[in-house]
């Protein structure tokens, strides 16, 4: 099995660690995994921002970098979702949509595909889990509070077999951060609000880290944490699900 | 979206909502509180899920026939004593509301809850023809007195604190000053309202369902205001908008469960009541009206909207609207549903409203009859942007920023040279000119990127 | 063209190909202890719930709260000792806002959201049990149904001029979400479970 492993843009230019250790992961699962060097972006950002015709560049270069591989994982649910979404191609369609089937989610991935079941992990913290929307109601990473069915959480299911981690609950679940792509500009107010109050929500139970599956989430989390001076980390998913802290 | 001059757009309204934080965690607690409430209720059901879908496919269904329904509805109803009005738009809406006043030499109306009216300006175009309305919903009534549109179409005064309508009390309906108990408030309202029923000879409800079988109409309410308005009445005006019809009664048996408790939480409402024949020597009217429906119908893409049975569910679930305020969409309809319905309306005018949206889904799978609100609002975006309703500016850097990712070898560049130029040169980025730093920290540029890193780390995998 | 052909013709070009039109599928019920559940979920909407005999019961209950000098309406003619029993004119339907207590016999209730059935011919005039203060219902114990489909289901093709579900009495919670009961109907309402 060879996967070909696509890093957001952003993530590749402030995030590294958290591509390093999703590589890292996979690589100890015994996955073969290569990481394309012509990628750039899944086109997202013009997308929801309502300029989905720019993004053919996007994705024909996504198309040309990832059509060979057995499965494409991200470590980003937003990425994830678009590409299942809305990749199609001028140029090899077919193509497109074979891959709109075999992206998959960095979580979903080890959970549904390589079915890990231990990890050889330790990271002695209390933890808050940020579920990003676009991985928890697009991708259906967990049970969502909307929904009546029976709970089911693909990142606690991980996060769980983390050595010396401890979840801590949250009074609101699954709201989501704010980030919402442009929006945290265009509509930088409510954006920061929510924010703020999903902070407040892991600070009031006692979260060392927020993690989570999806690093913009993250880095505007992040952004706030570190406005109000906090010491409380954001970290993604993979960098705890690869710590090997003492 | 927003040019010198213009209009505020939603943005910029939030923003002003949000200089009074303690304000905005008030009215996101309340909302979450019944966003709750709708939980439990919902979860009180096992088939939930099972009577959403029906709910959705018996809408869908509808829509698909929507033509014949009208008809049959128009005849049944009809028959049942019931005089049938078509209004094209919300100026012909007003304009027969207006002629059967007339008709009848009234000039003084009561009305409970309609949206559709909100919708149309009913209030303004009456006054401008000399009739009096009074809104007899107590959320209603406390903004109309506050010269306030509704903020929420099933609490259309949620964003009022008790102090606030206490004052409101206390200059139009002398309760005495610093009086803000909500059980004494209602009571005034109560004794107000009572004698505007007792001397109104024309009511207006609006229309919850209609169903197409029987020509009967449904009105739901918890105060029982649309019962003592119409019933006192001699002519009974229902507003509806053509969406509103169902094919049969035993409908209602699935609506009903959903309605009330995706809006409050509550089993049912206190009333809902069937009209199906005005009382004998009294006259009921219903206006069936248009207003954009039959276009929004044509647009594959939106005709779900029209499902909508106005629970309001999606507003109390929505991170955006329970921390910017009804206000801020400046449609009768705010929330996310009103940011899809909105558009069809007014294009320009509304371009703001998709934007408003953080596409998180929650309000997709609140939705009683399963409207795609979130994926329809990303449609939106890429209509307005096609019509145009998008500043040039943000058009430009969209371009741009496609040129870039469309390129590895730009990307590549463009990427280390925005690194650099962050840990030189923080100073320019961090300003306020840049909206992300004006409440948060930029991320640190690390040294190398994740390429880099692999260039050096693992074998190459490009050409 | 009139609006009404212009409507049509633009609904009846936009619509899309037809739909089936589902089946309402049978939703999951539970068919024991349906008074027992009618009635904890009406008096947690507000009602108040009494299981009674007879008729001489339901008017002794009422007797602790209703004084001889209260006006009192029932067209239920078990009750004529205890209230008016005078056929109500819809021409002087202005005339009962003075009414302190209607009495009106329920079609059947439903356990799952507390709410009664009733017809016009039940409530005399359409407005009396919106219009008085107090609003009591007299609902036979065997007329308890599960769920709303089961009501529909009862009501069937029934051709009512008027009939409404009632749940509790006239309530809002406008002002800051604090629920008061009382609103523009009854301050209160009291279901009688009869045998």
């Amino acid at each position: 099995m060879t996967v070909g492993l696509f890093i957001p843009c952003y993530v590749d230019q402030f995030y590294p660690k958290a591509a390093i250790a999703t590589l890292e992961l996979l690589e100890k699962a015994g996955v073969q995994v290569e990481f394309p060097a012509r990628q750039t972006c899944c086109g997202q950002p013009m997308a929801n921002s309502g300029f989905e015709h720019l993004t053919s560049g996007c994705n024909e270069l996504l198309v040309e970098n990832f059509a060979q591989y057995d499965y494409i994982v991200s470590p980003s649910g937003s990425c994830v979702l678009h590409v299942k979404e809305h990749l199609h191609s001028h140029k090899q369609e077919a193509q497109a949509q074979n891959i709109r089937g075999k992206v998959y989610e960095l979580v979903e991935f080890l959970t549904d595909v390589l079915k890990v079941e231990s990890l050889n992990a330790r990271f002695p913290h209390k933890v808050g889990l940020h579920q990003s929307c676009h991985g928890q109601r697009g991708l259906r990473l967990s049970q969502m509070t909307e929904r009546v069915e029976p709970p089911f959480s693909k990142p606690e299911q991980l996060l769980n077999l983390v050595q010396g981690l401890e979840l801590i609950p949250l009074s609101r679940k699954d709201e989501c951060c704010g980030f919402g792509g442009t929006f945290c500009v265009t509509e930088e107010a409510v954006s920061v609000k929510m924010g703020k109050d999903r902070i407040t929500d892991h600070l009031q139970h006692g979260a060392e880290v927020i993690t989570g599956s999806d690093m913009s989430c993250l880095m505007h989390l992040e952004g706030i944490l570190r406005r109000q001076k906090s010491n409380v980390k954001v970290m993604h998913i993979a960098e705890i699900l690869n710590a090997q802290e003492a | 979206m927003m040019g010198a001059g213009k209009t505020r757009d939603h943005s910029a309204l939030a923003d002003v909502f949000n200089q009074d934080e303690p304000r905005v965690n008030w009215h996101d607690e309340t909302l979450w509180f019944i966003r709750q409430k709708r939980d439990k209720a919902a979860f009180a059901i096992p088939d939930w899920e099972l009577l959403r879908e029906t709910a959705s496919q018996i809408k869908a269904h509808t829509l698909s026939h929507l033509s014949q329904y009208l008809q049959e509805f128009e005849k049944n109803a009809q028959a049942n004593g019931i005089t049938v009005h078509w209004a094209a738009d919300a100026q012909e809406h007003n304009e027969i509301v207006f002629s059967i006043l007339q008709k009848h030499g009234v000039d003084r109306m009561v009305k409970s809850k309609s949206m559709l009216t909100e919708e149309c300006h009913l209030n303004d175009y009456l006054a401008r023809h000399g009739i009096e309305v009074i809104d007899s919903d107590l959320g209603e009534r406390i903004v109309q007195l506050a010269q306030e549109p509704p903020s929420h179409i099933v609490l259309p005064c949620i964003h009022k604190k008790k102090e606030e309508i206490g004052e409101i009390f206390h200059e139009h309906l002398g309760t005495e000053a610093g009086m803000s108990d909500p059980q004494v408030l209602t009571e005034t309202a109560r004794q107000h309202l009572r004698e505007t029923f007792l001397t109104r000879r024309a009511a207006l409800t609006g229309v919850n369902f209609a169903v197409a079988e029987t020509g009967e109409f449904v009105v739901c309410t918890n105060e029982g205001n649309a019962d003592m308005g119409a019933h006192l009445a001699d002519v009974h005006i229902a507003s509806m908008g053509i969406e509103k019809l169902i094919p049969r009664r035993e409908h209602l048996g699935v609506f009903l469960r959903l309605l009330t408790r995706s809006a409050t939480g509550q089993p049912i409402t206190t009333y809902s009541s069937h009209f199906r024949k005005p009382r004998p020597g009294h006259e009921m009217h219903v206006v069936l009206v248009d207003n954009g429906r039959s276009v929004q119908l044509g647009r594959e893409d939106f005709r779900n909207s029209l499902k909508c049975i106005r629970c309001g569910a999606c507003m109390n679930t929505c991170p955006v609207y329970r921390r910017s305020g009804g206000h801020s969409y400046k449609s009768a309809v705010a929330g996310p549903i009103g940011s899809i319905l909105a558009p069809n309306l007014d294009m320009k005018k509304h371009a703001d409203l998709p934007f408003a949206s953080t596409l998180c889904g929650s309000c997709t799978n609140v939705c009683p009859v399963k409207i795609d609100i979130h994926d329809q609002l990303y449609k939106w975006r890429q209509v307005v942007v096609q019509e145009g309703h998008v500043d040039a500016k943000k058009a430009a850097g969209m371009k741009a920023m496609a040129a870039v990712l469309s390129s590895p070898a730009t990307f590549k560049l463009a990427g280390k040279a925005g690194r650099l130029f962050m840990r030189r040169v923080p100073l320019l980025v961090n300003n306020s000119f840049n909206p992300w730093y004006k409440q948060r920290e930029m991320p640190q540029p690390p040294n190398e990127s994740f390429r880099e890193w692999y260039r050096k780390n693992r074998k190459q995998h490009d050409q | 063209m009139t609006s009404r052909e212009k409507i049509l013709r633009a609904v009846a070009q936009n619509q899309p190909a037809l739909l089936p039109l589902p089946e309402v599928p049978p939703f999951q019920q539970d068919t024991s202890e349906l008074s027992g559940r009618f009635t904890e979920v009406a008096v947690a909407i507000g009602a108040r719930v009494f299981r009674v005999m007879d008729y001489g019961e339901v008017a002794q209950v009422l007797r602790q709260n209703f004084l001889p000098s209260h006006r009192i309406i029932s067209a239920i003619p078990e009750l004529a000792g205890f209230a008016e029993a005078t056929p109500l004119q819809d021409a002087h339907r202005h005339q009962l806002a003075t009414v302190d207590l209607a009495v009106a016999a329920a079609h059947f209730g439903v356990a799952e959201n507390g709410a009664v059935w009733l017809t016009e011919e039940q409530m005399g005039v359409r407005v009396l049990p919106f219009i008085t203060q107090h609003l009591a219902v007299v609902l036979p114990v065997k007329q308890i149904l599960p769920l709303m489909p089961d009501a529909y289901a009862r009501i069937g093709q029934a051709a009512y001029g008027y009939g409404v579900f009632m749940a509790g009495p006239s309530k809002t919670a406008d002002i800051e979400q604090s629920l008061v009961l009382g609103a523009h109907g009854p301050r209160t309402m009291t279901v009688f479970l009869i045998d």
